[in-house]
């Protein structure tokens, strides 16, 4: 379909730029979209039953270690946008779940999901899938186990601890399969509504990679032989902002530069889990000195998981 | 006159929901006065931990998410 459209209908031929970049943008438009639809209506049917205050029961009262592995895995499993994390954060801590384990979802939730995990796998295949999947849960969690150890609780805001929030009032859950259904679709509108920009944004900036930028290019200034390449990836991503399925097409055309998978694949995390925009919401709950261990704790991480790719795999 | 809270941050599905509520009003020829409260500790205070949450004449009717138009109708008939 992306041949016919780009070299039949508007007569662009395939060894020209141009024609390589609209023949990546309408491929890559077509499969994600595509994809992104059946996965999230698939996972949200499935998850329909998922709702904060059950991980809320789940989590309280587990011991620790079980808490953080069952965090982690929740967060894997739950796309939450970013006005959930607030509810969801003094949620979790006035249901006594400890600082740590209420962290780990955090930063395993918009790195690690389904949606990331379903198209890495598509689009490149199960090995970094599963390399992606395993070191941000293992990130998430170190993180929550570092936070937990420190007492970080002390930068928590006073107000948050002077929350009660008495009877819990449950989300309804429709659970007959026209409901589940529904909320398939709900959801397929909620968070495609969400996340279409940034995916059209990622394959525009992955079609003009693929098309324009050459190979020796990337070779140079991020290539296997510069030692500085990962953590620069990191820190252009710390500020942007996108979400998993934005980053799959300029995972995809970097790969396909030549770039090793570290590099990618910090940078791919880097910018999924630290944003400005996220850490001024997490500011209404957390002191600075929190925020600050969060991102740079982070950034360390990811450039530990960009090199140990390199190494391993390079 | 039935007084209804909003509970959210004042994301999208909020302002949606609050609308939604109005208009039905509208609709239905009722008078209501809509509060929308952003105010985390008052939204959690109420028992809400996924917003939109709806109180009608203070007791929370509705959490997580845009209600049902057929449910906001039961509300305002009721």
């Amino acid at each position: 379909m992306a041949d016919w459209f780009a070299f039949s209908l508007l007569g662009l031929t395939a060894d020209s730029k141009l024609g390589d970049a609209v023949h990546f943008f309408v491929e890559d438009v077509t499969k994600i979209f595509v994809l992104l639809t059946v996965i999230v209506f698939a996972v949200g049917m499935l998850r329909s039953m998922m709702t904060p205050e059950r991980m809320r029961r789940m989590l309280a009262g587990r011991r620790k270690a079980p808490a953080y592995g069952l965090a982690g895995l929740l967060g894997a499993a739950t796309p939450f946008c970013s006005c959930s994390a607030v509810p969801l954060f003094i949620g979790l801590l006035e249901a006594g779940v400890p600082m740590g384990v209420t962290m780990t979802f955090l930063i395993t939730s918009p790195m690690v999901n389904e949606v990331a995990v379903v198209m890495l796998a598509a689009l490149l295949g199960w090995k970094i899938t599963a390399l992606y999947f395993v070191t941000g849960m293992t990130v998430g969690i170190l993180g929550g186990l570092a936070i937990d150890a420190l007492g970080m609780e002390r930068f928590v805001e006073d107000y948050v601890w002077k929350i009660r929030m008495g009877q819990v009032v449950e989300t309804e859950v429709d659970h007959s399969l026209r409901g589940r259904m529904a909320y398939g679709w709900q959801q397929v509108r909620e968070i495609v509504g969400r996340v279409w920009l940034y995916v059209l944004i990622g394959i525009g900036i992955g079609a003009g990679l693929h098309g324009y930028v050459p190979q020796e290019f990337f070779a140079r200034i991020a290539g296997p032989d510069n030692p500085f390449a990962v953590p620069f990836a990191v820190l252009v991503g710390i500020p942007l902002y996108s979400n998993a399925a934005g980053m799959i097409p300029i995972v995809e055309a970097l790969l396909a530069k030549g770039l090793p998978v570290g590099t990618v694949l910090a940078l791919m995390m880097s910018i999924t889990a630290i944003s400005l925009p996220e850490l001024m919401i997490l500011r209404k709950v957390l002191k600075v000195p929190m925020l600050a261990f969060f991102a740079v704790y982070l950034a360390v991480a990811f450039i530990g998981v960009g090199y140990l790719f390199n190494f391993v795999l390079g | 006159m039935k007084a209804f809270k909003v509970l959210g941050s004042g994301c999208k599905n909020c302002i949606s929901t609050a609308k939604l509520i109005e208009d039905k009003a509208k609709a239905l020829g009722v008078a209501v006065e809509i509060e929308k409260v952003t105010d985390m500790a008052a939204i959690l205070g109420f028992g809400v931990m996924s917003t939109p949450g709806v109180v009608l004449d203070g007791k929370v009717v509705h959490a997580g998410g845009i209600p049902q138009p057929d449910k906001v109708a039961d509300w305002l008939r009721a």
